[in-house]
């Protein structure tokens, strides 16, 4: 173990002190405007979970680019393309469509909907919608579980991260990390968790263009460092990689749905399409989004593609863009742009934790426990907290000593959130027909589906699973509601009607 | 050209929201661009890149087929996003609507394709 690197670590703790700093600002606000709506707990809970739906354009582009881009994009993603080249960075331009895909496919329809039915959450939204206790139930379920083996994931990712990049022992580097995101989130809530997020994606726009810049000079130009790649492996600059066999055409195409177009049924996500002021937010919001999603995805799986001819023989992936970053930069500039990637898994992991508190405080507690608490401001303030950083010491412990279940759990967190909320989503909102067998049957279809097809078949038909299984969870939906009864007239006049 | 257009009862008796035209006809709009971009993204990629690598030819010092499914896709789904929103997005109010605030919507050529 190397000694610790202050020059690195100190630019890094100022920039986590203004994350606490925003949190506390946040909590204010949230104080603040609860108040002003009359100090229920019902407004407390609107105001913490959704920021009083007052996000305007560039924040909600940017909260939902540093939600949707998180270790995978900004650590594991460029890790693969030093070793696969190209073809990794190709295959990370399936989600081309993340800016615009999520927020045009959900729209204005969910935003309005989201208004009438007074839903904070994806769970509010399947509640008013199935009035199902169980689509309630399996829709918890899956966010508690899954997301908590993400984000854990995603803490080890990023504790690895500063480990070895400033020389920080792995321990302390989680707990001054974990720290940092949970006390932010649970004292700011949705706003501290918005506020956060729109520094976050400025800094990883940053570091992106910094690390790309650096890289591409260090490498004497694009068509030189290119070259270099062939002659590494001329497998480098195809659209099949090094591996023979790895990356075929099916399993690559795949991608468009694992990590575009099916990305609208992560509630994370598609939360943020709740959350706008008005109209022009979302219209500005997409644009920018579309804008800045593509340079960070482009610009950091091609660094980490160009990588291979600057430094050579990175043995883990997870420590290319970290080895990188301290080979190419003063350690100072190291540290600033280290807190690229810091950012990404800081900006996701927040948005999932609060996801996670709603599913455990205003799902389960509000809904089945106590309903009295909406009229308690304070308490229902105090218990919203308190789970948080219940939930926080729970993925902490996770990360400290991780079991073998989480590292099964995150191996289906994706796949597992698109099975369970994708169709019950999408269907809810457009299909009068949809009803609460349909969706329940769409769930454990999709999700039996996906976990059938990861043991038994890896690639059907040369697919991902995620694939079938969504097509399996559509086709489910579509028959069981077709042979069970309409959703009652009530609800649909609630959604449709004025 | 309709220029008068009243709120409708759908089968189960009730008026529906005029904004819900517009909003669908906006989501198309996204998975039609989204579609596009798949296209472009599997036809250059594949169709230029299968090839022997020597063969390659180069744009920008990148091969041609990165260069066309990854950067000239981009820019073409930033340049058509820019287009949808600014030309065929509409502004419109997200609360819930009176009666007479929805006939007010359509009157000014809500919910009309």
């Amino acid at each position: 173990m190397n000694a610790v690197q202050w020059s690195t670590l100190l630019p890094i703790v100022c920039y986590f002190a203004v994350m606490y700093f925003i949190g506390f600002y946040a909590m204010d606000l949230v104080n603040k405007a609860s108040r002003r709506r009359g100090g229920s707990g019902a407004a407390y809970m609107e105001e913490y979970m959704t920021g009083g739906r007052g996000t305007g354009g560039f924040v909600l582009a940017m909260t939902l680019v540093a939600t949707y881009l998180s270790a995978g994009s900004f650590i594991g993603g460029p890790g693969t393309a030093y070793t696969h080249g190209l073809a990794w960075v190709f295959l990370a331009m399936a989600q081309i469509p993340t800016g615009y895909y999520t927020l045009m496919v959900l729209g204005k329809k969910f935003a309005i909907v989201s208004r009438k039915t007074g839903a904070y959450s994806i769970s509010d939204f399947l509640r008013a919608r199935y009035e199902s206790n169980a689509v309630l139930v399996i829709a918890s379920l899956s966010i508690i579980f899954f997301l908590i083996a993400a984000m854990a994931a995603q803490l080890i990712g990023a504790s690895r991260l500063l480990q070895g990049s400033t020389g920080l022992d792995y321990k302390t580097a989680l707990l001054f990390f974990a720290a940092t995101v949970v006390v932010h989130t649970a004292i700011g809530g949705f706003r501290g968790v918005v506020f956060n997020d729109t520094l976050q994606g400025m800094v990883m726009t940053l570091s992106t263009l910094a690390l790309f810049i650096a890289i591409v000079t260090k490498g004497g130009g694009i068509a030189n460092i290119v070259q270099d790649m062939k002659a590494v492996n001329p497998g480098m600059i195809s659209p099949y990689g090094v591996k023979e066999g790895f990356m075929t055409v099916p399993w690559v195409s795949s991608f468009w749905v694992l990590v575009g177009f099916a990305v609208v049924g992560l509630p994370a996500v598609a939360q943020r399409a709740m959350s706008y002021k008005d109209s022009k937010s979302l219209h500005s919001g997409i644009i920018y989004g579309t804008v800045v999603s593509i340079v960070l995805l482009l610009g950091m799986h091609l660094a980490g593609a160009f990588g291979v001819t600057q430094v050579s023989g990175i043995q883990s992936g997870d420590l290319v863009i970290p080895t990188l970053i301290t080979t190419l930069f003063h350690p100072v500039v190291a540290g600033l742009v280290l807190a690229g990637p810091l950012a990404a898994v800081m900006s996701t992991v927040d948005s999932q934790l609060l996801v996670v508190v709603a599913a455990i405080v205003n799902d389960l507690l509000v809904n089945y426990v106590k309903p009295e608490l909406k009229e308690q401001f304070r308490t229902l303030r105090t218990i919203t907290v308190v789970t948080c950083f219940v939930v926080g010491v729970i993925i902490v412990a996770l990360a400290f000593n991780p079991p073998e279940l989480m590292v099964w759990l995150n191996l289906f967190a994706t796949a597992g959130q698109l099975s369970t909320f994708l169709w019950p989503t999408i269907l809810g909102l457009y299909w009068k027909r949809a009803n609460a067998q349909g969706a329940i049957a769409s769930m454990l279809a999709g999700i039996g589906a996906y976990l059938y097809f990861n043991y038994f078949l890896p690639r059907p038909i040369g697919l991902h699973p995620i694939v079938p299984s969504l097509v399996l969870s559509l086709l489910a939906f579509i028959v069981v509601a077709k042979m069970t009864r309409k959703p009652s007239e009530r609800v649909i006049r609630l959604f449709w009607g004025l | 050209m309709e220029e008068k257009r009243f709120l409708e009862t759908n089968e189960l008796g009730f008026t529906e929201d005029p904004r819900y035209r517009e909003c669908e006809k906006e989501a198309w709009y996204g998975v039609v661009l989204g579609l596009v971009n798949l296209v472009i993204w599997a036809v250059a990629g594949y169709g230029l890149g299968s090839g022997p690598v020597e063969s390659y030819s180069y744009i920008m010092g990148f091969p041609t087929w990165f260069f066309v499914s990854c950067i000239v896709n981009s820019v073409f789904a930033i340049a058509a996003t820019v287009y949808i929103v600014k030309k065929k997005m509409r502004d419109m109010p997200l609360d819930p609507m009176t009666a007479e605030e929805a006939e007010e919507f359509v009157r000014n050529g809500g919910g009309r394709v």
